[in-house]
């Protein structure tokens, strides 16, 4: 039996990893994608200590998890649609996500 | 397996049924109605909006929960509804001439409206993790939209850009939290959840204490808390300027009540870590709010540092956590959601198509050419520099008040510092507005729902400074169900 | 040894490695198809936690609907001319901050090996192979959750809405954009 610290540490180093690709890409469907490891790494988590607390709380909440996650996916990719549309009529090069 | 669907209390949901109801009819009403007419779908909404709080009248005073204990009837959140319901018409009132302008009168902007107010409605009264996060989604996803609604304007798109992607990130942080959270107690009821962590008498156990950042970071992002508000003056200047007010109000103020609920319900086993997080975070957002908010020369990023700065003074309610604290934490912020769109109208009355007057220059010499206008300007500034005798002067009255009596008296001393340099800010434009001339002519854009939404919330706002004790008293009767008997 | 252990590291160093890729290369469809690899990966481990329904779902919806409308947006568009978009200053106090909590945890989890959480009411493992049926998830769901489903789906609605508002080009809009093309 594999126990509950080998799933969270799998969902940490997932998590992490989506943080790092999140705060580095400079593209936005990349970083979209890397929120997506994000959210796996959450939902491996979720379901490891569903299993461990003998209830199937932790499932419901991965399926609207997912549920979330489809729809952000959507409406982000409609707006990554409509920033390429507006660069063809204007040129600039870069957002910058976080200024001060 | 036999299958017994429950049967549950929809009496406690009847303002959220309206709600849904009413966004399904605003688009649905949209098709069938031509072009030139789409203002009529905003009427709709507001109606909407004032039927929806009709509903909610009727659950005063009553305390009940439904669907397993997951959706609440509470003072706290009831006095949260009439927060968002009321912020919720203001914006719409303001947004019907604004549209036209911008050209993108469209029904579906009503319609994302009340859906975001539907799940500002939930959050409020969501007493589980699922169906917070939930309502929290359906909340940030309709103004994620909002945000990139005129979208032949570039800066509108990257702001909704911007504002999605920092969003679904700390989302994604706040599930973290979320996850531990369930992982240490085995529930995702509040209460329960609670519970648990008293029996467990875990103490400062670090996946704890991990699963409280994670929640302080997630919500802090939503209530535009340093140091996640990097987003909001970028978010606040693109998108436009109704929803920029929207945003300053309605999420905040959401933000703040799931805050307040997850740490006094789930998290009072921690009390001492997350009072000095907050309290951290509190000193840290009022200043640097105030202090980025003097540099500014486009008005809307100055108002957006200055609701930033707001947070952190609603934050100090939070760190009391009392009864005292949190009713003056309701109390702000149903004056704030007045006066903050108030400033915000007084920007959609100077734009123009293509020239959305922001600029702090075009205020000079206003009050020559519309002393009304710079009147209301007058008086919204007042109450967010919090002097007498505007709402925003009591507001801050009860929150200091509340920290000197727990015995935060640095907090109330920093809170009061801070006023004093916010007003530094706001009598620059006001001295531009009165004491120089105009530097051209100065059309405004005025229409009667305008004017009539500027008329509600300059008497709102003088109303609740003169005569506060009405509001006052159900602020404090809202809070009886989680401090009372 | 267990054979599920073989399954375990073998599932989990796929994840891994395909994150990485998804965080490292240069080329936007090689992130995809390693995304969808980690899909698969994540999937299997859930079969191996007794979620069955929440592995399908997994398949059908993340690699199934969500990845096509990735790999759908990426072909549309060309995407090396896509936005460059920055976090200013690398290095920001975000990223330090969430990196060190990160951090930390996985350290401790490993030197202590626990994180203070004590076993589930019931015998977990029994407990959790018994509930893992797809039939008592939806019974679950239809029950007790029934108040978050239907939020769920007010949520879908407004995302449906949003999307189509966002991504559609208007009649005028197509006539706005050429009259700036000739201009």
């Amino acid at each position: 039996m594999i126990s509950l610290q080998h799933y969270l540490a799998l969902g940490a180093i997932l998590f992490a990893i989506g943080v790092v690709g999140v705060l580095t890409r400079r593209n936005a469907i990349l970083i979209l994608m890397a929120i997506e490891l994000m959210l796996n790494g959450v939902n491996i988590t979720l379901i490891a200590f569903a299993r461990h607390a003998g209830n199937l709380t932790g499932q419901i909440f991965v399926l609207f998890i997912i549920t979330v996650a489809a729809a952000e996916a959507a409406v982000g990719l409609a707006l990554v649609i409509a920033l390429f549309r507006g660069r063809d009529t204007l040129n600039v090069d870069e957002i910058h996500l976080l200024k001060w | 397996m036999e299958l017994t669907l429950p049967i549950p209390n929809l009496r406690a949901i009847m303002p959220e049924l309206v709600m849904t109801f009413w966004a399904c009819l605003v688009l649905v009403v949209d098709v069938l109605i031509s072009k030139e007419r789409k203002t009529w779908v905003g009427y709709l909404a507001l109606v909407g909006t004032l039927v929806t709080m009709a509903f909610t009248l009727p659950l005063l005073g009553t305390r009940t929960s439904t669907f397993s204990n997951m959706f609440l009837v509470d003072g706290v959140a009831l006095f949260f509804k009439f927060i968002f319901l009321l912020a919720t018409a203001l914006v719409i009132l303001v947004s019907l001439r604004y549209l036209d302008i911008e050209g993108v009168n469209l029904g579906e902007y009503y319609a994302m409206i009340l859906f975001a107010t539907l799940g500002m409605m939930i959050m409020a009264a969501g007493n589980e993790l699922i169906t917070i996060y939930l309502s929290l989604e359906l909340m940030v996803i309709s103004t994620y939209v909002l945000c990139g609604f005129i979208r032949r304007d570039r800066r509108s798109t990257e702001a909704a850009v911007k504002y999605f992607l920092l969003g679904i990130f700390t989302s994604a942080i706040l599930l973290y939290g979320m996850a531990l959270l369930y992982g240490l107690t085995g529930t995702t009821n509040l209460t329960e959840i609670g519970r648990a962590l008293q029996a467990k008498n875990l103490g400062a156990n670090p996946a704890l204490l991990l699963a409280m950042i994670f929640l302080a970071a997630g919500l802090g992002f939503k209530v535009a808390a340093v140091p996640f508000h990097m987003y909001v003056p970028d978010v606040y200047e693109g998108s436009p300027t109704p929803i920029a007010a929207f945003i300053s109000v309605g999420p905040k103020a959401a933000g703040f009540a799931v805050l307040a609920r997850l740490f006094l319900v789930s998290l009072p086993a921690i009390r001492p870590q997350w009072g000095t997080l907050l309290w951290v975070l509190c000193v840290m957002t009022m200043t640097l709010g105030n202090l980025v908010a003097m540099k500014q020369s486009n008005i809307k990023r100055m108002l957006a540092y200055s609701s930033i700065a707001h947070a952190g003074y609603v934050l100090i309610g939070l760190v009391v956590a009392n009864e005292i604290g949190l009713a003056s934490v309701v109390l702000y912020m149903f004056v704030y959601a007045f006066m903050n769109i108030g400033a915000f109208s007084m920007v959609i009355l100077m734009c123009k198509r293509g020239d959305r007057g922001e600029r702090i220059e075009d205020f000079r010499g206003l009050a020559r050419s519309h002393p009304w206008a710079a009147i209301a300007f007058l008086v919204f500034f007042l109450s967010l520099a919090g002097i007498p005798p505007t709402g925003g002067f009591i507001g801050k009255f009860y929150l200091f008040s509340a920290a000197i009596q727990a015995n935060y008296v640095w907090l109330a001393v920093i809170g009061v510092a801070n006023s004093a340099l916010s007003v530094y800010y706001y009598f620059r434009v006001t001295m531009l507005m009165y004491m120089s001339d105009p530097s051209g002519e100065i059309r405004l854009t005025l229409s009667p729902s305008l004017v009539f939404a500027l008329a509600v919330m300059v008497i709102g706002t003088l109303a609740i400074g003169l005569y506060p004790s009405p509001l006052i008293a159900a602020a404090r009767a809202s809070m009886a169900p989680i401090f009372g008997p | 040894m267990d054979l599920s252990f073989l399954f375990f590291y073998l599932f989990a160093a796929v994840a891994v490695g395909a994150a990485l890729v998804v965080v490292l290369n240069r080329n936007i469809l090689h992130c995809a198809m390693a995304l969808v690899l980690m899909f698969f990966a994540i999937a299997a481990l859930f079969l191996m936690l007794g979620a069955e329904f929440i592995a399908a779902v997994q398949v059908l919806v993340y690699a199934g609907a969500i990845m096509v409308l990735f790999l759908f947006v990426i072909l549309l568009i060309q995407i090396d001319r896509v936005q460059m978009l920055r976090f200013a200053h690398r290095q920001s106090p975000l990223v330090v901050i969430i990196a060190v909590l990160l951090l930390a945890e996985l350290l401790y989890m490993i030197i202590r090996g626990t994180l203070g959480i004590a076993p589930g009411g019931a015998d977990a493992a029994a407990a959790g192979a018994a509930s893992g049926s797809t039939e008592a998830f939806g019974a679950l769901l239809y029950t007790t959750y029934l108040f978050p489903f239907e939020v769920a789906s007010v949520l879908l609605l407004a995302a449906m809405i949003g999307a189509i508002l966002l991504a559609r080009l208007d009649k005028e809009e197509v006539g706005g954009v050429s009259r700036q093309d000739m201009s």
